[in-house]
């Protein structure tokens, strides 16, 4: 009994912190970006420097009428959202937060599911492309499908360069076999994995899909009130989950230069705060990329370098064993 | 019948064997429903559903890896491909009155007995293999790792060779039509002309 007990809080855990830190992220990024530009960003809702202000966008949201276009295909027009957004929740699951088993549920191929259940969230995506009969929309949903397409093989292949580092591709396992001398030598295919998570995410400077100056809003062109908050809610739990992923497999998730054992936690979140600040920080710093250069970046760059960073896994690997 | 006596009978069938006839019932609806429905788009996304059936068999089966793979290179690719290729046709939203084939019986033909050729030899190999959920796992990473690299590392390779003969091939097909069209690009109204 206190194992479904222990199993219930687990899931609880995880999905507290599904429904708090993507809100945190989006609050960072109104008055992150806000600072660098000059700006004072929210400043009302809920007196102190704003904090309140996606509570109050969240009942905005809620009061909004929920329209379907008539020329849409319903039920694949209002089931979008959820795919989009479902995924990121069981990622989560998956991602160890601290030393001994601090996880949601540790599985024998987390990195293997983590990427795969990733990869389905671009389903929404497409789907609201194709459902909403907008031209502007189909545009969206087009080109999304064309960058998980290029962006989805480096990805897999910096993430397959941890796992053969660490013999495992269970996440707790990668966090147990990692030494602090992995960071330099897994850090091409750190960079690698964050580009190309970043590109998965359609976040600028890879936000092609959803150009407002040319598409509007891409494939969530049509949407309003809930099933839209999804969609923004979707972005940002992407961006935790990424900066997470990225924090365990490439930055040693728990380890920190002292404290493990009672801190390990608290390292993680830094990691992971650290990098959610850098995808706000390259939005205000990039011009977006042209179609032509994503896939030349993905094909040409990404891929060779996440090859090479392969190549010099094995040779260490070898060497050392 | 001494065989089966041998294993778990099939009049006491626990809660994992009761999920995987649910599940299989629910995989196969879903892929009847694929080739079925009028709705091109429809069809790609009730793919999704049979696809990700199977991958919860697989689990269900203890073999996770498999399912994450299935997950990942059949959900997450091929029907993302598939769909990038319908939005580049004409799938309209509601029916598409040329989605039949005249082959219809033919196809049902080949699928029935293809079927049933699978389940016969699939029925026939594995009668009496049972999976003991008590004991080690037997479809973990490590477990296939081993087996694939150590029992099975000639036609891995094979296929590997095969998949590399398929890109290149890919790549010279498409090559081909691409010098066509630089041609067309040069002199577009004379190549359309031509076409016409």
């Amino acid at each position: 009994m206190s194992d479904t007990l222990a199993l219930v809080l687990r899931v609880l855990a995880v999905f507290v912190v599904f429904l708090v830190l993507p809100l945190v992220v989006g609050q960072t990024e109104h008055k992150v970006m806000a600072h660098m530009q000059g700006r004072l960003g929210p400043m009302y809702a809920g007196g102190f420097h704003g904090w309140a202000q996606l509570v109050a966008d969240g009942v905005k949201f809620a009061q909004k009428e929920d329209v379907v276009p008539a020329g849409a295909d319903r039920r694949i027009f209002q089931l979008a959202p959820a795919v989009a957004l479902l995924p990121y929740l069981l990622v989560m699951i998956a991602i160890p937060v601290g030393p001994h088993n601090a996880v949601g549920q540790a599985l024998d191929a987390g990195v293997f599911f983590a990427l795969a259940v990733m990869g389905v969230g671009v389903l929404g995506s497409l789907m609201a492309g194709w459902a909403s009969a907008n031209k502007f929309s189909l545009l969206g949903g087009l080109r999304t499908a064309a960058q998980l397409l290029a962006y989805e093989l480096p990805m897999l292949l910096a993430a397959a360069s941890v796992a053969m580092a660490a013999g495992t591709l269970s996440l707790p396992g990668i966090l147990d076999a990692f030494h602090w001398w992995w960071l330099p030598w897994q850090i091409i295919g750190g960079v690698v994995f964050f580009t190309a998570g970043l590109a998965e995410l359609q976040r600028p400077p890879f936000d092609m899909p959803v150009a407002d100056s040319e598409i509007i809003f891409g494939a969530y062109t049509e949407y309003t009130g809930l099933r839209f908050a999804l969609f923004l809610l979707a972005e940002y739990a992407g961006i935790v989950v990424l900066s997470a992923l990225t924090a365990v497999l490439f930055l040693g998730g728990w380890h920190g230069p002292f404290g493990d054992a009672g801190l390990g936690w608290l390292w993680t979140l830094v990691k992971t705060a650290a990098l959610c600040f850098v995808v706000i920080w390259l939005r205000v710093t990039y011009p977006r990329l042209r179609e032509d250069q994503l896939q030349k970046l993905a094909w040409t760059v990404l891929i060779p370098l996440a090859l090479v960073q392969i190549a010099l896994t094995g040779i260490v690997k070898v060497v050392i064993s | 019948m001494t065989l089966a006596a041998a294993g778990p009978g099939f009049l006491s069938p626990t809660g994992v064997e009761i999920a995987f006839v649910l599940v299989g019932l629910a995989t196969l609806g879903a892929a009847l429903l694929t080739v079925t429905t009028r709705q091109l788009v429809h069809a790609a996304l009730w793919l999704v559903a049979a696809l990700g059936g199977i991958a919860v068999e697989y689990l269900l089966l203890t073999a996770e890896f498999i399912a994450w793979v299935q997950v990942l290179i059949y959900v997450g690719s091929v029907v993302v491909l598939l769909l990038f290729g319908l939005m580049l046709t004409k799938a309209p939203i509601g029916p598409s009155p040329d989605a039949d084939s005249g082959n219809r019986w033919a196809a049902v033909t080949v699928a029935g007995a293809s079927a049933a050729a699978l389940v016969w030899i699939v029925a026939d190999a594995f009668r009496t293999t049972w999976i003991d959920f008590g004991g080690a796992v037997q479809g973990s990473t490590e477990v296939s790792g081993r087996s694939l690299f150590r029992y099975w590392v000639l036609p891995f390779e094979a296929l590997s060779v095969l998949l590399l003969a398929a890109l290149v091939g890919a790549i010279v097909l498409s090559r081909r039509t691409g010098a066509k069209g630089a041609a067309e690009a040069v002199a577009p109204g004379t190549a359309g002309e031509e076409r016409r």
